[in-house]
């Protein structure tokens, strides 16, 4: 909550003049009542109606100024609301962009989608609500308090007595409930995954028939958010009517103690009236407060996850290292790298070099480490031990974007964008058109995309669900190359290829882009056989390294993957 | 999963129902079980609502006894007044508590209805439902939409039932204490209604415009931020952020807007009350001066014409709620429209100790009317026999998988299981008789062993373990602090993309199943695992009659029939070595993989 109130700190003087106008408004809202007292108490005595008239051109007067000053403050709230909330979006954003990989797995991507959407909008909510609504009501009893104790300070302090009741009533449902809705929200996300998990595996539910165990788990978790929701609605209902209960107590205790006042000649029955009035504007005011009451408690764990990722500090920090000189030929070089995502160790002593212009096949079982190898190699992680240079520099003590540059990559489900073809190729790069057509040609995106009625400018739908799976993965190519990268790396990226594009593709790369030194993690032999270097990689350790002859000759796990693949 | 064409059933997300009275009778349907509650539910509103009428009469004659000067208060009248002010205020606290806690249990039950109908309807719904429309559209149904619902049944409802008798009762009294001073109501009523129809009709646009653009915003942070590694790989950040600020501008502004105009509401509902007091104080004093009213008149009327307001003010917003409840229960009960799966014949027969014989005969299919993808196609595979399918990406090989299971059934021709024709025969039967491992793994939020386990009945520990360790996953399950009972946690973040493959496939071992379909089965596991899957599938494809999906060709050179399946239709069909002197579409594929 701390660090998201600190967005609210360069508005604080707009704030206060807010908060005072509207003190101001409300100070006129609460003079009527008061001007009816009078008229009844000390104007009609006189009998003169247009006395009467006069005072209640001043009570239209009051009613004017109430809204207009109201408005105003309000209008205020809404600026103070949307500029906070637009800096804080820009920082969360700008903050969850430069996460290193490890700070990501630790807050997952769906809960910053969350943090970012759903919790920034709670918050905006709830700063705009607390300026206009919030301040309403202690303004209305505070103001309430002073305007009356002018009137007839003895009726005040019944007004005071029913404070403490109403804060015991607020704190007790506050404690109570947020809890409760805190743990009916755990439920409902328990729900939604059943769902989902029901829709994506409809197809297996169904051969397996197995509806009926899913109603059934379906049912367990219906019940029990059913519950939970039960729990908490009864809990919050009772919020209502025991302040409606205190306010009309007071107010029949008003009527009591206002009678022995009257009888002893210190006050007027106008007063009564205007004091019965008083309470009824409160009411209102308090029971206003319960709606924000919702708001404010999402918006208070909402802060709070907002400001953990605010707080992370920056992972992945420029580290200067006294450069090596044992590879100075190498354009990449692993020197005995170890890491590991958790305590297990994920690879172990890598060690290996790629001349400039040279090409690497990597393949290797599920979890063998492959990936990572890419991870730290744009640094997305940090190694634990070891080191990755690249040109002969630690790529610790190169900036994080400069080092990126060097690349053109293609991940393993890399990700379109719902954009034109244009942009999600050159990706924020600015690349000419021209340049764009010529690396579509190369990843033989060029086929399919001739026959897109808008071509570069056919728009993806989100994920790029509205191409095939090999579609997908030759734009997402055709972006790698885009850039003319100093290295190219591509995880898996052909899986969706038949072998014929799949050997175009290669033919290609090979032939425009000579000087670009070429990382290729594959499932299939044929995609990295022809390559300067195969790594084989098991459990995070080199298995095997060299050409595919040697690899032949040498090692055992290799040539069990090719005989798998190919006809003996 | 195919790429279906045709429009999205369901998914018109409008504001407005389009037929009221339908959505009324559903709804009616559901409430109709529990007329007990709804009947308490009617009587507590009608009476607390009046009970708390009561007050304000009570406290006006109570100050009537209170006259001005020294020593001329009537106190027994004060205290009898003030005795059952308190009676009645207690007694409406008390009733309205009871209501509100009627109505939550009464809208649970309700909700908790329809939330298991919808589900019921979902597990029932044919898979080409799936193929058309979008998980998060039918989540929202179940989730969203059911809790506005919820909302409207709990509150809105008997909102609108107390403040129709506040402000009729208001009314009513008011013309009791003075019918005079209504006339001066009449002024700031048309005043009330006009402003909140000007308002509504202003505003509604801006507050959807705001939606709209918030919704554009949550988007565009899903799609970057699953996308975030890419950015950062082509250092795109800057590119992004500045779309991203655009994007939040315009958000913030939109909200601000609406709030410009929407903020206006309060003080000037404020102000109409405002008036409506000045008018009664001068009118009512006038009254007073000429003894036609009481002090206690003028106390009562003024605390009546703010509960008589109150409900008109609130008139709007509960308006546009129930609209959208309404939109959203349409939505709800068109999706438990949707056609189930047709029914089993009434005289289908169990499928029963399997063969594995599969036929099919002249078989014609397609998904969009007039557009058949499969024509007249025969095919034979005896028991225990390996049937592969192969071709390009998106050339429609898991169509044979969806008519063999029947997801989709044919257009024309027969499919024979055992020679006995598919559709004379229990779909829960023919399915069971199949083990099926799909491109596409999945796993739900429960324990490895449920995992595994999951579609077979009384399955012991040690069956999970056997099957595992055909699957070569028991070594890793073991080492796993938890072991089997490892919660497979929502986003699978726990586990690789390769071992949730091997979790799969152990899930089909466990079935002893006559009939096998792998669906590219081992394409997110690398080849190194896959040669470990494979040793363990051949013994598990013994004695079953197999279907499989497939790139790698050495799965499919001891195929005993091939179909080659190319832009959705079968091209060729026969042996690796009859394909391969056919030197067709086959030859070409085949051949491409050395180039």
């Amino acid at each position: 909550m701390k660090k998201v109130m600190m967005y609210l700190k360069p508005y604080i003087v707009r704030m206060l003049w807010g908060f005072t106008i509207k003190v101001f408004g409300t100070f006129l809202d609460l003079g009527l009542p008061w001007v009816l007292a009078f008229i009844i108490d000390d104007v009609i005595p006189y009998k003169k109606v247009s006395l009467i008239l006069l005072w209640g051109l001043s009570m239209l007067a009051l009613s004017v100024g109430a809204r207009t000053f109201n408005i105003i403050a309000n209008r205020m709230a809404s600026r103070v609301a949307r500029n906070a909330t637009e800096e804080l979006r820009h920082d969360l954003f700008d903050k969850i962009l430069s996460l290193s990989g490890k700070q990501l797995d630790h807050f997952t991507i769906p809960s910053l989608e969350a943090r970012m959407t759903s919790d920034t909008y709670n918050i905006h909510n709830m700063i705009g609500m607390m300026q206009r609504i919030g301040v309403r009501a202690p303004i209305i009893i505070i103001g309430g308090i002073v305007i009356t104790s002018t009137l007839e300070p003895v009726l005040t302090l019944v007004l005071i007595g029913v404070l403490p009741f109403l804060a015991l009533v607020v704190y007790l449902v506050s404690k109570k409930g947020i809890p409760l809705y805190l743990g009916l929200q755990v439920s409902v996300d328990k729900l939604v995954r059943v769902v989902g998990e029901n829709i994506t595996g409809i197809r297996i539910i169904k051969a397996l028939s197995t509806t009926e165990y899913e109603k059934e788990r379906f049912s367990q978790i219906n019940r029990e958010v059913s519950e939970k929701e039960q729990n908490a609605g009864t809990t919050m209902a009772a919020t209502n009517p025991i302040m409606n209960l205190i306010f009309n107590l007071g107010l029949t205790l008003v009527v009591i103690v206002g009678a022995y006042r009257v009888n002893s000649g210190v006050s007027q029955p106008g007063k009564i009236v205007a004091f019965l009035s008083y309470f009824t504007i409160m009411l209102h005011a308090v029971m206003a407060i319960q709606r924000i009451f919702v708001v404010y408690s999402k918006a208070i764990a909402s802060a709070s996850r907002i400001g953990e990722v605010l707080e992370v500090p920056e992972d992945l920090t420029l580290v200067h290292k006294e450069e090596k000189e044992s590879f100075p030929k190498d354009h990449i070089a692993f020197h005995q790298v170890s890491f590991s995502y958790t305590q297990e160790p994920c690879i172990m002593n890598i060690d290996f070099g790629i001349k400039k212009g040279g090409s690497l096949g990597i393949i290797g079982s599920t979890g063998s480490g492959k990936t990572t190898l890419i991870n730290l190699l744009m640094r997305f992680y940090d190694v634990n031990s070891g080191s990755i240079t690249i040109d002969g520099e630690d790529i610790r003590g190169m900036d994080k974007q400069e080092l990126r540059r060097k690349f053109g990559v293609v991940f393993q489900n890399d990700v379109l964008f719902a954009d034109k073809v244009y942009e999600n190729i050159s990706l924020g790069r600015e690349l000419s058109r021209d340049r764009v057509l010529e690396t579509v040609e190369h990843a033989q995106a060029d086929g399919f995309i001739e026959e897109l009625e808008e071509q570069l400018d056919f728009r993806l739908a989100i994920k790029g669900s509205n191409l095939s799976g090999g579609q997908k993965q030759r734009l997402l190519v055709a972006r790698a190359l885009a850039g003319k990268p100093e290295i190219l790396i591509l995880d898996d990226s052909s899986s969706a290829l038949d072998y014929k594009t799949d050997s175009l593709l290669r033919k290609a790369i090979r032939e425009n882009y000579q000087g670009t030194t070429t990382i290729v993690i594959a499932q299939r032999i044929s995609s990295v056989m022809k390559l300067d270097h195969i790594l084989v990689l098991e459990d995070g350790s080199m298995a095997g390294y060299g050409t595919h002859e040697e690899l032949m000759e040498h090692c055992e796990v290799y040539k069990e993957i090719y005989q798998s693949q190919l006809m003996s | 999963m195919p790429r279906v064409g045709g429009k999205p059933v369901i998914s018109d997300k409008t504001d407005k129902p389009k037929d009221t009275g339908y959505v009324i009778g559903r709804l009616w349907n559901y409430v109709c079980h529990y007329r007990g509650m709804l009947t308490a539910a009617i009587v507590l509103t009608i009476a607390s609502n009046l009970l708390a009428l009561v007050g304000p009469m009570l406290s006006g004659y109570a100050i009537d006894a209170i006259q001005p000067g020294k020593g001329l208060v009537v106190f027994r009248t004060v205290f009898y007044y003030a005795g059952w002010m308190v009676a009645f205020y207690v007694a409406s606290s008390i009733l309205s508590y009871l209501l509100s806690v009627l109505m939550i249990h009464l809208s649970q039950r309700i909700i908790r209805k329809m939330r298991e109908d919808v589900f019921t309807r979902l597990v029932e719904l044919p898979v080409g439902f799936y193929d058309r429309n979008q998980a998060g559209d039918i989540i929202s149904r179940i989730s969203y939409d059911i809790d506005t619902v919820n909302t409207s049944l709990s509150t809105d409802v008997i909102q609108v039932c107390a403040s129709v008798i506040t402000v009729v009762g208001s009314f009513v009294m008011m013309i009791i204490i003075s019918p005079r001073l209504v006339l001066v109501m009449l002024a700031t009523i048309p005043l009330s209604i006009l402003y909140t129809r000007f308002m509504a009709k202003k505003v509604r646009p801006l507050f959807r415009r705001r939606s709209a653009k918030l919704g554009e915003l949550n988007g565009f942070v899903e799609e970057m931020v699953s996308g975030q590694k890419t950015i950062k790989a082509y250092a795109a950040e800057k590119s992004v952020l500045e779309r991203f600020d655009r994007l939040n501008t315009e958000t913030v502004d939109a909200y601000y807007t609406a709030e410009y105009y929407g903020s206006i509401t309060g003080p000037t509902v404020n102000f109409i009350n405002n008036i409506s007091l000045s008018l009664i104080t001068v009118f009512g004093a006038i009254l007073y001066l000429f003894g036609q009213m009481t002090l206690g008149n003028i106390s009562s009327f003024v605390q009546y014409s703010r509960k008589f307001s109150g409900p008109i003010n609130e008139a709007a917003n509960i308006i546009s709620e129930l609209q959208s409840a309404m939109a959203a229960a349409e939505r709800v009960f068109k999706l438990m429209d949707e056609a189930p799966e047709t029914l089993d014949k009434i005289e289908a027969r169990d499928l029963t100790e399997v063969v594995g014989d599969v036929e099919m005969k002249n078989v014609t299919f397609g998904y969009l009317p007039d557009k058949p993808i499969i024509k007249n196609l025969f095919l034979h595979a005896c028991p225990g026999s390996l049937t592969a399918i192969v071709g390009p990406t998106g050339a429609g090989k898991t169509t044979i998988i969806n008519l063999l299971m029947r997801f989709y059934d044919v257009w024309e021709g027969d499919i024979y299981v055992d020679h006995q024709e598919t559709r004379d025969l229990t779909r829960q039967s023919l399915r069971k008789a199949y083990a099926m491992v799909l491109q596409d793994t999945w796993l739900f939020s429960g324990t490895i062993f449920d995992n595994i386990a999951y579609g077979k009945e009384n399955v012991t520990m040690e069956e999970v373990i056997r099957a595992a360790q055909m699957a070569g996953m028991h070594s890793y399950i073991k080492r796993l602090p938890l072991g089997y009972h490892t919660i497979i946690n929502e986003d699978g973040m726990n586990i690789s993309k390769g071992q949730k493959q091997l979790l799969t496939i152990a899930r089909a071992m466990l079935l002893d199943a006559k009939m096998l379909i792998l669906d590219e089965a081992t394409s997110n596991v690398d080849t190194r695992t896959e040669i470990k899957i494979q040793k363990a599938m051949r013994k598990l494809m013994e004695n079953k009659t197999c279907f499989v999906i497939a790139h790698r060709l050495s799965t499919i050179q001891g195929a005993d029939n091939i179909l080659v399946v190319d832009q959705g239709n079968i091209v060729e069909q026969g042996n690796h070595k009859e394909l391969m002197e056919r030197k067709g579409f086959y030859h070409k594929l085949y051949l491409s993989q050395f180039e």
